[in-house]
């Protein structure tokens, strides 16, 4: 609670006021160190960093995850990682004017739904390349790639989709 | 009802203030002015309600906004209700159907002859966009929220899906905000009194690309519960109280969930979609042709545009409680608008139109309340009112409190109270006898139905 500064509290001559008083409000800063491990998803994140998107389909029943799921969804079977097609298409999208405090910096951005022919799931990633100003349907069925940081942070946005 | 199941009857239910920040009280103190509420009504002074209650279940859905964790032990002894049985519920946005569901269930396998629900959330002491930021952590930390989580952006791209699969346009979502927020001008609870157009939907601020701002509900700080009771705990509280309760039972109830990650909803065929998902009024061959006849044009269900999980509360609630033609036969539904497209696409889910006709459907004057002003040309009379209230569009949306709010609004109608609660008789809808209440949670994860009816 270090810094909480509040000045002036007025108190009543007559204690039976004080249910009239206005609440005392503190503001203070809150802040972790957290240790995330992507666990059984690692080598997805591995991917990235050598320019590999990587999804996982099933050896028993076929179901392909764009998403990576190490446990299929639709039979249970401990699913394998392959590499996704170079090309997607768009599936559905959105340009974001607001967003969580986090990204509130980097509105408007394009977020999309991205789909892989062949490939049952599908994949949230941002779109470059587009003018935010300029959304409409006909984006929707766009063929797009994948573009790859160079300097990789180990987090989904190392990888985002350009027209292709 | 459900198989085995004792009958469950709702006697009271009450609800705080709504407001953007509520800083005159802690949670625990507004929950209490719910309960107070809730208590008065059912006609019982404090202490008797605490000599007869046997336990409650307890909803709120982020401990990132509480800061504070247990915050419903910390509840359970404000209200004086130590050492009564009690737990605590979540589930995002569905958390308060869930509590009514839980509640329900301690009174229908006779473990409880009196509970209380009670639900609430604080959700002003971070601003705005951290609050969207705690939020939207309700998706997948590792794929999802880092890429530019947004519960708004989300929704908007399941509705962009809705769009071109069906045409569903950005003028029929706004019919849903103005008749939500029309309605609420007759609502004392509700946060958000406006009387809009079409246009003013259309022309406020983008916030995700096709929602404005006035498609979007708010934040709020607010709590709501009811008493739910047995048969013998109608007995006691009649013998405590002398007064006899208007009878509204819960019909029955049904839940279903979906994946948390929108991309990994599966698009089935027809064969499994007409297996699994259908409901009993969709069992006929023109049906049938219909869907058929969507699969041909390559769509696929559930995809990011239907709520699967909504599909299956709504199937299992209305098998459980027999309803075969849910837009004929419930008379008002109550159902989780935190965005006007949701609604469009809960009315699919929940049989009211059929998956693709939602947007049609909202904008026909079928869902609208009868004798209220809405300044817009519809084409049907009203059938079956959908967010009579204003939902959370307009009354707020403080998460854990919803669910119970629109329980609260659910029993005022079948009670005929609503102008004794709302201050205002416009929105009492005429001798409802079934209404339905529906409960939603992240981008269609979990999805609560409850079927209340007059007994």
């Amino acid at each position: 609670m270090d810094g909480a500064v509040l000045f002036n509290v007025p108190f009543p001559k007559n204690i039976e006021h004080l249910k009239d008083m206005s609440p005392i409000i503190l503001k203070f800063p809150y802040h972790v160190e957290y240790l995330h491990s992507y666990g059984q998803d690692s080598p997805w994140f591995a991917g990235l960093a050598n320019k590999k998107l990587l999804g996982t389909v099933c050896p028993k029943c076929g179901y392909k995850h764009t998403t990576p799921k190490a446990a299929c969804m639709k039979c249970g079977a401990e699913t394998d990682w392959k590499e996704l097609p170079a090309e997607g298409k768009i599936h559905s999208f959105t340009v974001c004017h607001f967003g969580a405090e986090e990204f509130l910096k980097e509105t408007p951005y394009i977020l999309a739904m991205i789909e892989f022919e062949g490939w049952d799931t599908l994949l949230l990633s941002r779109l470059v390349g587009l003018n935010p100003a300029e959304a409409n349907l006909k984006w929707v069925g766009t063929k797009v790639k994948p573009k790859f940081k160079r300097n990789s942070k180990f987090r989904p946005t190392d990888v985002w989709f350009v027209p292709a | 009802m459900s198989k085995g199941a004792k009958d469950v009857y709702v006697v009271s239910a009450g609800v705080s203030k709504f407001a953007k920040a509520r800083p005159d009280k802690t949670f625990q103190a507004i929950v209490k002015e719910a309960v107070d509420y809730t208590v008065k009504d059912a006609g019982l002074d404090y202490p008797k309600f605490l000599e007869l209650v046997d336990g409650s279940v307890a909803s709120y859905f982020s401990d990132h906004f509480t800061r504070q964790l247990m915050a419903g032990a910390m509840t359970q002894d404000y209200l004086g209700l130590c050492p009564k049985p009690s737990h605590r519920v979540e589930g995002g946005g569905a958390t308060g159907g869930i509590c009514f569901q839980e509640a329900y269930k301690n009174i229908a396998c006779g473990d409880m002859d009196i509970c209380l629900a009670y639900g609430f959330e604080t959700m002003s002491h971070v601003e705005t966009w951290k609050g969207n930021e705690f939020i939207a952590l309700a998706s997948d930390i590792n794929f999802d929220y880092p890429v530019g989580g947004f519960y708004s952006g989300y929704y908007a791209m399941m509705v962009v899906r809705h769009m071109m699969e069906f045409g569903t346009s950005a003028e029929q979502m706004a019919h849903v905000s103005v008749k939500n927020h029309a309605n609420a001008y007759h609502n004392q609870y509700a946060q958000k009194k406006q009387r809009l157009t079409v246009k003013d939907v259309r022309s406020a601020p983008m916030v995700a690309w096709p929602l404005t701002r006035l498609d979007i509900c708010v934040m709020s700080d607010g709590a709501a519960a009811c008493i739910m009771v047995s048969e013998d705990g109608l007995n006691k509280l009649e013998k405590a109280t002398g007064k006899k309760y208007p009878g509204v039972k819960v019909r029955s109830i049904g839940r279903g969930t979906d994946a948390m990650r929108m991309s990994d909803r599966p698009h089935q065929s027809f064969e499994d979609f007409y297996k699994y998902n259908s409901l009993a009024n969709e069992q006929n061959e023109e049906s049938k042709k219909y869907y058929k006849d969507l699969w041909a044009k390559h769509f696929r269900y559930p995809g990011i545009h239907s709520f699967r999980a909504g599909r299956m509360a709504s199937k299992l609630a209305y098998e459980n409680g027999g309803i075969t033609d849910p837009l004929k036969e419930i008379n008002f539904v109550e159902l989780h608008d935190a965005y006007t497209s949701s609604e469009i696409q809960t009315y699919e889910d929940m049989g009211l139109c059929k998956y693709g006709e939602g947007g049609s459907f909202a904008a026909s004057g079928k869902t609208f309340v009868p004798g209220v002003e809405y300044g817009l040309n519809l084409e049907c009379a009203s059938v079956c009112p959908v967010n009579p209230s204003g939902g959370l569009i307009a009354c707020g949306h403080p998460v854990g409190a919803t669910g119970l709010m629109q329980a609260a609004f659910a029993l005022w109608q079948l009670q005929g109270s609503i102008g004794k609660h709302f201050g205002d008789s416009k929105l009492q809808l005429k001798d409802p006898k079934i209404g339905a209440i529906h409960s939603h949670a992240g981008t269609g994860t979990y999805v609560t139905v409850s079927l209340l009816e007059r007994a």
